[in-house]
């Protein structure tokens, strides 16, 4: 059953394309990653998704979520589905939990806000306890400003996962965080998306080859390559992914015995 | 957190110390004699030794700080130089006056400046936030007597609607007290607000551009429910900052407004005392003013820690 339906989306600034006619879809159950270097409008289609563009940016297509069109709809009615049909985790722990609120309060508002559960105190509880933060009536009573990048990533995380959302999308999640804790949290993502569908960006190909079955390959704002991670991965067709793989892998190396980077000719 | 404030409390008590030495030291050093004064140019030399014994001006100044500090902790400020009478009382009457005049300000000032701030930052791209930013530009530029003078023209004189000035204690005719403050205050708050409006306005714009407003927005919180959840707590901070210097402003403001309203707080009386160079009634005044000022920054810092807990560790 397709979740997420994404045709012919375009984002534009003035007479600047940014994100070119990019078309995808992700069934209940798919895990789908979507990679690209900076500035390749990862970012933006999935903030396009989300309905969260800056106001400036102009956005045509199509976006269907469990079959409703998602462009052009009233605020008030996507706002019923942001954090409860679709949640988001973002890039920078550090700075997307509010510093004045006590982390519990801020996992408990999502579910407060669309009604979802009796006792949203006690379920933030849980859902802490769920993304494997110790001691976790302890630590929904602390500010973001306590707790490590990593800790913070798992309330973010908490909060995404609180209503089951059948969307998750997970912008460069454990980009921010060390190698150790980057291996948790991927651990803690496929764990707790069983049934939802799962769009990760990311620009590090052995975090999609982890989680990932489907792979997106981006580019200046297309979609250049796509395909399972597998069949992507041994024989990738566009140049622009033979040569992320090729300055992924660390064994090889160009003619000056320097590290394979992408060109951009 | 319990270090931290006691930290502050004695910070503010050793500046309340300091300041009130500073303040009598430079009474000290201003030229003419108390005494001299008091008596005019004819008087003999003998009466004039005797009036400065009698005023306790001959002693050493050391004695004359000690006395007199120890005094005011007791809430005795000493007799006027000039109508003899005790300087405390009427120190605290009107005291009284002028926190009422500042206070009714600042809440007037917060009262256009926080939804108006928020507004303008909110639509700042929009004409609406355009025109409100310019609006508070002009406003800034208005001085608080002149605002007093078209509010006056227009109210009292034209409309009739409130007093012109004169002031009523509340305990006396709440009503009519009521009446007798909204001009005045206006004249005071309107001008704070306007500046206050910009202040709220890069703020809250600060605050829009924050992470964790987006993450708000991704919970499914509607851009003013984020931000008036999210976003305000946050940025009270550099609003808070602002907020206490203008109180000392306010306080400066007050004396011209108590002047032109014809109110007896303590800005008139300290034009008063200076006009009839009764010093040790100065003296006293400004030390009230020194220490508010003092308070108010104490108050501020105490506000921080509340508003930001990453503040709160010691």
């Amino acid at each position: 059953m397709t979740v997420l339906a994404v045709r012919g989306l375009s984002v534009s600034v003035g007479d600047t394309e940014l994100v070119k006619d990019v078309s995808l879809e992700i069934g209940a159950g798919e895990r789908v990653g979507l990679i690209g270097e900076s500035g390749s409008g990862k970012s933006l289609t999935a903030s396009a998704v989300m309905g969260l563009l800056p106001e400036e940016l102009d956005v045509s297509g199509s976006v269907e979520l469990d079959g409703r069109q998602l462009l052009g709809m009233p605020e008030r009615e996507l706002s019923r589905l942001r954090g409860r049909a679709m949640s988001m985790v973002f890039q920078e722990p550090m700075t997307a939990l509010n510093p004045s609120m006590q982390v519990g309060k801020q996992v408990a508002e999502v579910m407060r806000l669309h009604r979802t559960n009796q006792d949203p105190r006690a379920a933030a509880v849980d859902l802490l306890d769920r993304v494997r933060l110790p001691d976790p009536r302890r630590a929904a009573k602390a500010y973001p400003h306590q707790l490590s990048g990593g800790q913070r990533q798992r309330v973010m995380l908490a909060m995404a996962l609180a209503n089951n959302p059948s969307l998750l999308i997970c912008d460069e999640p454990t980009t921010a965080l060390d190698v150790t804790v980057q291996a948790q949290i991927l651990d803690l993502i496929l764990a707790n998306t069983q049934g939802s569908a799962l769009l990760f960006i990311t620009h590090d190909l052995a975090v999609v080859a982890t989680v990932c079955e489907r792979v997106l390959v981006m580019y200046d704002g297309q979609i250049v390559e796509s395909g399972l991670v597998l069949d992507v991965f041994t024989a990738p067709q566009h140049r622009y992914t033979q040569q992320l793989l090729a300055s992924s892998d660390l064994e090889s190396t160009d003619e000056n015995g320097r590290l394979k980077t992408v060109s951009h000719d | 957190m319990i270090l931290a404030l006691m930290r502050r409390t004695g910070i503010f008590v050793v500046s309340v110390a300091a300041a009130s030495v500073a303040v009598f030291l430079f009474m000290a050093v201003l030229p003419g004699d108390p005494a001299q004064v008091a008596l005019g140019i004819n008087a003999t030399p003998e009466l004039v030794a005797r009036t400065r014994a009698e005023f306790g001006t001959d002693r050493p100044l050391a004695t004359q700080y000690f006395d007199w500090i120890g005094g005011v902790l007791t809430g005795d400020f000493g007799r006027s130089y000039v109508t003899r009478d005790l300087i405390g009382p009427q120190l605290a009457d009107r005291l009284g006056v002028t926190l009422w005049l500042v206070g009714a300000a600042m809440v007037i000032a917060l009262l256009i400046a926080v939804p108006l701030g928020s507004f303008a930052a909110v639509r700042h791209r929009k004409l609406s936030g355009t025109v409100i930013s310019g609006v508070s530009q002009l406003g800034v530029a208005v001085p608080a007597f002149l605002a007093g003078i078209l509010l006056v023209q227009v109210f009292a004189v034209q409309w009739r609607l409130l007093p012109s000035g004169g002031w009523t204690p509340p305990d006396q005719d709440f009503g009519e007290f009521l009446r007798g403050l909204i001009l005045p205050a206006l004249a005071l708050g309107l001008v704070q607000g306007a500046v206050l409006t910009r202040y709220v306005r890069s703020a809250v714009l600060d605050t829009l551009r924050e992470d964790y407003l987006r993450t708000a927005r991704a919970k499914g919180l509607r851009p003013g429910q984020a931000l008036v959840r999210h976003g305000l707590r946050n940025a009270a901070v550099p609003v808070v900052t602002v907020l206490g210097l203008q109180l000392t402003t306010l306080l400066i403001g007050a004396v011209v407004v108590e002047r032109v309203f014809v109110l007896p707080g303590l800005g008139s009386m300290l034009l008063d005392s200076v006009a009839a160079r009764d010093l040790l009634t100065v003296q006293g005044i400004v030390l009230v003013l020194v220490i508010a000022a003092l308070l108010v920054n104490f108050l501020v810092d105490l506000l921080y820690t509340a508003i930001d807990p990453r503040l709160r560790r010691s």
